[in-house]
């Protein structure tokens, strides 16, 4: 039953988007969230959309994929909605105007926009991590926040937890749902029962599992130690992260929508 | 032959624990094992023939008296990175040694660890993965693969740092007979093709039987040493330590008890039933007489 849990989904593929080296990535989606934020007109908010849709498009990634990633967060998207419609005021008469619910022009517009702000910002986001695998976000992220070891970040150690976390989620579900079945065969309960009761059920289950995490953990800190682990000091990459031909256009197109949009930002459309 | 691992007058205790005192291990351990060659240990449950294996790439340092790799002393802080590439080591489960979740670059971490170039890398990661029969799966995430494949990514592993020696412990307890048969041809293949020096641990005797040297371990000190036919033959000892023999010899041993005449040295199944084959022939042949 746990199976079905899917952190950070990545879709492997061999398309442009998927090529680009995890750096430029990671810089673009700051660019793209950035632009997002400074449009304020249909025509600014057109072009990040443009630019998502041509970047879903190059990587094949289905339109379906990123709106499903949504779905756990519609309820924050729908309560923004209705809260941005019944607080905006306007300078014209009113829409609507029944007992104390007032709705403006204003009101609605401003509705449209922050909804279409935060589904773009999240399918933005979502196309980073459908595009780029794990490892190389790690490695991004790791490359990308090296300049802050000089005022002493553990950036390598960081990076090498959250590999390290990743590599063992599915060990740890898989364990999880061994545990649960040993303890069902002992007749434990999980299903019935009031909240606390079904929270309090999980106890026998998060015991064991993190007893087990522990010895995994001392087990794999002498493994590493016994592969010359000594921390990040002196370490090589088999795969060095390169800017291509391909970064440099994807870099060209994120500075054109920035461009764009601060150009359409001052000149007010 | 010279010496990969030598140990001298060692004596190893866990330290002693609140309101408990040390407990020693072993003490007084003379050994020596010879580069190129195949060392099977085995002893009882508890013996700490992990323990012992651990001391060979200054995991654990001894408590007393000495342990050298290539001359190297295992203390000495300076020359650890050394010893640990020099003497690889592989541990019973296979999913609490590998780091990543890419085989290939799980492989690698060894090598980068040592800061080893990125072009050196590559052909080490693919030697060693060819080396093992798994290059077809480097691009594949370790979870999917199974026990046997994920213990042959872990001796892989090791094998990128190029070591001379590589201890396994236990390797194939937490494996089907299938991955067991992987990984035993796998060793096998690394000692024969490379002349890499093999220390394995194990319970399964059959193992054992086609080793260079058999050390059994017990009651902390080696209580045999030697082929696995001059090993093997002691069958009292052996049961008297609680350890098992190979399925041929205790089926030999107890024919010869029922007053047969048979040689215990026979450990491969074919070498067993000629031996029985012809003690057979003999008993016919006499009573025809």
């Amino acid at each position: 039953m746990l199976k079905d849990i899917t952190l950070g989904q990545y879709f492997p593929g061999n398309t442009l988007v998927h090529r680009l080296d995890p750096r430029t990535k990671l810089i673009l989606v700051v660019v793209y969230i950035v632009a997002l934020f400074l449009a304020k007109s249909f025509l600014s908010y057109g072009l990040v959309l443009a630019f998502l849709v041509l970047a879903a498009s190059i990587s094949h990634i289905k339109p379906k994929a990123l709106l499903s990633g949504m779905k756990p967060l519609m309820i924050i998207i729908v309560f923004t909605g209705l809260l941005n419609i019944f607080y905006t005021t306007g300078d014209d008469a009113p829409i609507v105007n029944w007992w104390i619910i007032k709705i403006y022009k204003a009101g609605l517009i401003a509705a449209f926009f922050m909804i279409l702000r935060i589904m773009l910002l999240i399918s933005g986001t979502f196309l980073l991590t459908y595009t780029t695998s794990p490892i190389a976000l790690t490695d991004g992220l790791e490359a990308l926040m090296s300049p802050l070891k000089k005022i002493k970040v553990p950036v390598h150690e960081l990076a090498m937890m959250m590999c390290i976390a990743l590599r063992f989620i599915p060990t740890l579900i898989e364990e999880t749902d061994k545990i649960i079945s040993a303890q069902k065969a002992r007749g434990a309960d999980f299903e019935t029962g009031n909240l606390f009761r079904r929270a309090k059920a999980l106890v026998p289950i998060l015991v064991p599992l993190f007893v087990s995490a522990f010895r995994r953990a001392d087990e794999l800190a002498t493994a590493m130690e016994c592969r010359c682990y000594h921390g990040g000091e002196g370490r090589t990459k088999l795969k060095v992260l390169k800017y291509g031909k391909d970064d440099a256009i994807a870099f060209l197109a994120g500075i054109l929508l920035l461009a764009g949009v601060i150009v359409l930002r001052t000149f007010g459309l | 032959m010279s010496n990969i691992i030598t140990a001298e007058n060692l004596s190893f205790a866990y330290p002693p624990q609140e309101g408990k005192l040390a407990i020693p291990v072993f003490e007084n351990l003379n050994l020596e094992i010879a580069e190129g060659s195949f060392t099977v240990v085995i002893g009882p449950n508890g013996c700490g023939k992990s323990t012992l294996a651990k001391q060979f790439n200054a995991v654990l340092l001894p408590s007393g008296g000495k342990v050298y790799v290539l001359g190297n002393d295992t203390s000495n802080e300076q020359t650890l990175l050394e010893i640990r590439r020099t003497v690889g080591m592989v541990f019973q489960n296979p999913d609490n040694q590998i780091v990543s979740n890419v085989v290939e670059e799980d492989v690698a971490f060894a090598p980068e660890n040592l800061g080893v170039p990125s072009a050196e890398i590559r052909k080490r990661v693919d030697d060693a993965l060819k080396t093992v029969g798994m290059y077809e799966f480097r691009n594949h995430a370790p979870h999917l693969l199974s026990g046997g494949q994920k213990q042959r990514i872990a001796i892989a592993g090791v094998l990128a740092m190029q070591p001379r020696c590589i201890v396994l412990d236990e390797p194939t307890a937490m494996l089907d007979p299938r991955g067991r048969e992987e990984v035993i041809r796998t060793i096998r293949t690394l000692n024969r093709a490379r002349g890499m020096t093999v220390v394995l641990i194990t319970h399964h005797m059959s193992e054992a039987i086609d080793a260079d040297r058999v050390l059994v371990f017990g009651n902390g000190g080696i209580l045999a040493d030697g082929s696995p036919r001059e090993v093997f033959t002691q069958v009292e000892l052996l049961r008297a330590a609680n350890i098992d023999v190979p399925q041929t010899t205790a089926l030999l041993y107890e024919l010869k008890r029922q007053g047969w005449d048979l040689p215990l040295d026979a450990l491969s199944t074919e070498e067993c039933a000629e031996a029985i084959a012809n003690a057979l022939l003999t008993q016919t042949e006499r009573s025809q007489k």
